[in-house]
């Protein structure tokens, strides 16, 4: 569904993807984990048109996405890192844009819509200028209107940055609601949690490089299931368990207190790249 | 190529939304000028044959289609480096020519509703001039066509708003003041006016005055600024590619 390979884009002298690859496969919910800058932002603006590649192909839906971009971008939803609703429109007229940029009957279009905002418990708040209404609605807003068109695969930029836990969970719900319905999800974060909460498969991204592709799961069990935290000079140090067991007897052959607990995929993160993914 | 009626569309509504405040603003620089050059001064010079009022009107009417034009530019400057809306067209499926006819056509009706105004303005201090020669609307179209196209293209390769603000001050601002508005070119020196002939405003002010005093127009005029307008429009079809960093 969404496929590219060997994806570079250089601005300037900064490279910001160094070749990435890489194949997602249609109906998956799929997480690209990195720290800031390591090149998330830019791969999405690549696949769905706002920023062209210094080199690399790529198809979605089996349409490549520079010979054949109309098709390609009817494929995709996008929504962005930065909220980009039209503020001084209500509601509807957002939504309805973007049915009309994507040309849907007009019929089609205001049913869909009515549709979607009671998916996103926005319909009472259809008539309202977008400046007046929470950051949390603004978001859900902004996937709404990235369905507008039906595509078959959602790009989501680090969805929930900046909202609260509660909120958070809602859109964490929402997503996975959409998912569910056969859409592709594709999202990027640097939240350990959303990533290991909601993707089926992750993808690690550093410095513009993909260092592993697997299962939340398989990641982590890389690295082992416990693991004991030890501050050591001003610096803590962590060591890693196959069993609870294991883990016991190392906690009990020493003086100090420890503190034991599940391995995740910060863990694994930082094991492969030497660094934390915040 | 339905897209441009998307684009348009938006612009339309934004442009509905803003209307009371925009006519407001729109109002007064030319208000101004009508009292400190028309009223003021104006008595006892006349110009052609025609009160210094009379003259003027039509240089505003030139003046304003330009500047509300060219406007436009900072519009779409505004939301692609503040509200990043112009994402939003680059995600759509619509080709570069349909985004710049919508913004092309968008900077064109805020130009028509400025010389409207101005017109509504001329009538509060008695001057009716011939608003019913349709080469005196062709020359508006085409004048708000040149430079709505211009600042659809130069929006697309600014990187920021204070670069447009720049252009505005030194390309727009010393036009409005030298394209035949306020005075005619005639009573500059020759070299001057040999530069001020490849000026698109000193065409469209030359024409639009030509046709709202019922007088014959110069076709060449018309041809020049149908040329440079194509021009313009090509080049910012071209360049909303380069808007892709
Ligand atoms: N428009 C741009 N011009 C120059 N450098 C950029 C631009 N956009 C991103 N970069 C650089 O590319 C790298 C990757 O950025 P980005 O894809 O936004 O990272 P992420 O989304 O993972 O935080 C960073 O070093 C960033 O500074
Ligand atoms: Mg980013």
């Amino acid at each position: 569904m969404i496929d590219f390979k060997d994806l570079c884009k250089e601005y300037g002298s900064i490279s910001a993807l160094r070749g990435v690859s890489l194949h997602v496969p249609k109906g998956e919910f799929f997480a690209y984990l990195g720290p800031n800058g390591a090149g998330k932002s830019t791969t999405l603006r690549i696949l769905t048109g706002l920023t062209k590649m210094t080199s690399g192909e790529a198809y979605l839906n089996g349409f490549h996405i520079e010979r054949d971009s109309l098709q390609a971008k009817r494929q995709c939803g996008l929504v962005p890192q930065t909220i980009n609703l039209d503020q001084e429109l209500t509601v509807y007229e957002n939504l309805n844009l973007h049915g009309l940029l994507f040309r849907i009957p007009a019929r089609e279009r205001a049913g869909k819509i009515h549709e979607l905002l009671d998916y996103i418990g926005l319909a009472d708040r259809k008539g309202s200028v977008v400046s007046r209404l929470s950051g949390g609605m603004k978001r859900r807003l902004t996937i709404a209107r990235a369905l507008v068109h039906s595509p078959v695969i959602l790009f989501l930029d680090e969805p929930t940055v900046g909202l609260d836990a509660g909120i958070r969970r809602r859109i964490w719900a929402l997503i996975k609601k959409i998912q569910n319905n056969g859409t592709t999800i594709f999202l990027t974060t640097h939240y350990i949690e959303e990533a290991e909460f909601l993707a089926e498969r992750v993808a690690f991204l550093d410095e513009g490089r993909i260092i592993a592709v697997d299962t939340p799961e398989a990641l982590i069990a890389r690295q082992g299931t416990w693991a004991i935290d030890r501050v050591v000079d001003d610096d803590i140090k962590t060591v890693y368990f196959k069993t609870r067991e294991e883990a016991t007897q190392y906690s009990a052959a020493r003086e100090e207190s420890f503190s034991l607990r599940r391995v995740n995929l910060e863990d694994a993160f930082l094991a492969l790249t030497g660094k934390k993914v915040k | 190529m339905y897209g441009w009626l998307a684009v348009y569309y938006r612009e339309l509504l934004i442009l509905k939304r803003r209307f009371p405040k925009m006519l407001a603003s729109m109002s007064v620089s030319p208000l101004l000028y009508l009292i400190a050059f028309g009223y003021a001064m104006g008595k006892t010079v006349t110009i052609q044959g025609h009160t210094y009022m009379e003259f003027l009107i039509p240089g505003l009417v030139a003046m304003s289609s330009m500047t509300r034009a060219f406007g436009i530019g900072s519009e779409i400057n505004i939301s692609r480096f503040y509200w990043h809306i112009f994402e939003e067209f680059q995600a759509a499926p619509i080709n570069n020519i349909s985004y710049a006819l919508g913004e092309t056509l968008a900077g064109m009706t805020r130009a028509f509703f400025a010389v409207v105004l101005i017109i509504l303005l001329g009538l509060l201090f008695g001057v009716v001039l011939r608003y019913d020669n349709p080469m005196f609307w062709l020359a508006i179209f085409l004048n708000s066509f040149v430079f709505s196209s211009l600042a659809v293209g130069l929006a697309m390769i600014v990187k920021s708003h204070a670069d447009q603000a720049m252009l505005t001050s030194f390309v727009i601002t010393p036009m409005a003041f030298l394209g035949g508005t306020f005075f005619p070119l005639s009573r500059l020196p020759v070299w001057a006016q040999n530069i001020l002939y490849f000026v698109p405003l000193s065409h469209a002010s030359k024409a639009i005055r030509a046709a709202s005093f019922g007088e014959p127009v110069s076709l060449p005029s018309y041809l020049f600024l149908a040329g440079t307008g194509a021009a313009f429009f090509f080049m910012a079809v071209c360049f909303v590619n380069r808007a892709r960093d």
